[in-house]
């Protein structure tokens, strides 16, 4: 027994890089990194009879919003553009018209919204008309509602309001609840 | 004069490759980890609209997908179709489908089940209305309808 062990040859690694590149670059070029992110919503749960209007809601704190088959916009009876949308919206929630809601600063027209917590907004559409259009309108009402919360995010805390804490958060929603209700199409004509 | 003596270039040092390997492999775990093969061929067009009050879905695994867009083989037609996971189908097939595929997700989390719409900006509203109904009458409240983010409002205004 005299010969002596001999040790394992190593293995070489030098190609173990380029091993690592060839499946780093596979990787690369597969992955697809899209984050899906949309308009959140929320659907009211189906009924069989057709959806009527609950009879305790005043005519006054439904903002109500009809976009026809030609893409055109009618808020609250007047012709619109979408420009006009969110500033209306705004006056609208934030109305304030009962005196109820300590931190509005509408413009208390006794003719528009009682106040934040009883303000319905009412999108209608007609079945031409077009999803784009459709989501732009419903971006601006999200709008409206996410300007107000930061406004007062702003006032109240001094911060933005993605910045504030769950329960802040809470709070500023609690003031601005949303209420935006997406009536069954309708043949509004064009 | 005395004669400096130039000294010898010192030669750099080459670079020690030996901590390649680990690099690459460091970025090769993390392309690893973040990789999602897309699941679906998608067999409509579909142009995602913009929009700017947009929010991220949290949980892709308790998504589901609801494609909308016109064929992208001619013989299919240019009316906008709706595709569920690998085929076309039909407004009535969505509620048994969506139905289904929140039964496969944990009983614990259905509650957060969403549903996400990729639509097409040129699809009309008629049919989204029609998928809502049948996303009402499956109970699934839940619901994205699935946009890219715009750079700021006034960009939406302009296409307008």
């Amino acid at each position: 027994m005299g010969s002596r062990k001999r040790g394992v040859p190593e293995i070489n690694a030098g190609s173990m890089a380029d091993i690592a590149f060839l499946l780093l670059i596979f990787f690369l070029v597969t992955t697809t990194m899209d984050v899906d992110k949309g308009l959140l919503v929320k659907l009211p749960p189906w009924s069989e009879e057709a959806q009527e209007p609950p009879q305790d809601i005043k005519e006054k704190n439904i903002f109500v919003v009809l976009v026809n088959a030609q893409d055109q916009l009618l808020v609250e009876d007047e012709y619109a553009t979408l420009e006009d949308v969110r500033r209306m919206a705004k006056e609208f929630i934030d109305n304030n018209g009962d005196g109820t809601c300590q931190e509005c600063r509408g413009l208390r027209d006794p003719a528009s919204s009682d106040n934040p917590g009883k303000a319905v907004i009412s999108l209608q559409n007609d079945r031409g008309t077009s999803y784009n259009m459709f989501i732009k309108v419903r971006n601006e009402l999200l709008g409206a509602y996410s300007e107000l919360r930061n406004d007062l995010a702003t006032r109240k805390y001094g911060r933005d309001y993605e910045s504030l804490s769950e329960s802040d958060k809470e709070e500023v929603n609690a003031v601005y609840p949303q209420f935006i209700s997406e009536a069954e199409p309708v043949e509004v004509g064009g | 004069m005395a004669h400096i003596k130039k000294k010898k270039k010192a030669e750099t040092p080459p670079l020690s490759t030996a901590s390649l390997p680990d690099i690459v492999f460091m970025l090769l775990f993390f392309f690893m980890v973040t990789t999602t093969m897309r699941e679906v061929t998608l067999l409509v067009k579909v142009k995602k609209p913009q929009a700017t009050e947009i929010q991220k879905l949290e949980r892709k695994d308790l998504t589901t997908y609801i494609y909308i867009g016109t064929p992208k083989s001619a013989e299919l037609g240019t009316e906008p179709r709706i595709q569920l996971a690998d085929q076309l189908a039909s407004v009535g097939d969505v509620q048994q489908w969506v139905i289904l595929q929140r039964e496969a997700i944990n009983e614990a989390e259905r509650p957060k089940f969403t549903v996400s719409i990729k639509a097409d900006v040129d699809a009309k509203m008629g049919l989204i209305s029609d998928i809502k109904q049948e996303l009402r009458k499956a109970q699934a409240l839940k619901l994205s309808y699935s946009a890219n983010p715009a750079a700021s409002v006034e960009e939406l205004y302009k296409a307008y």
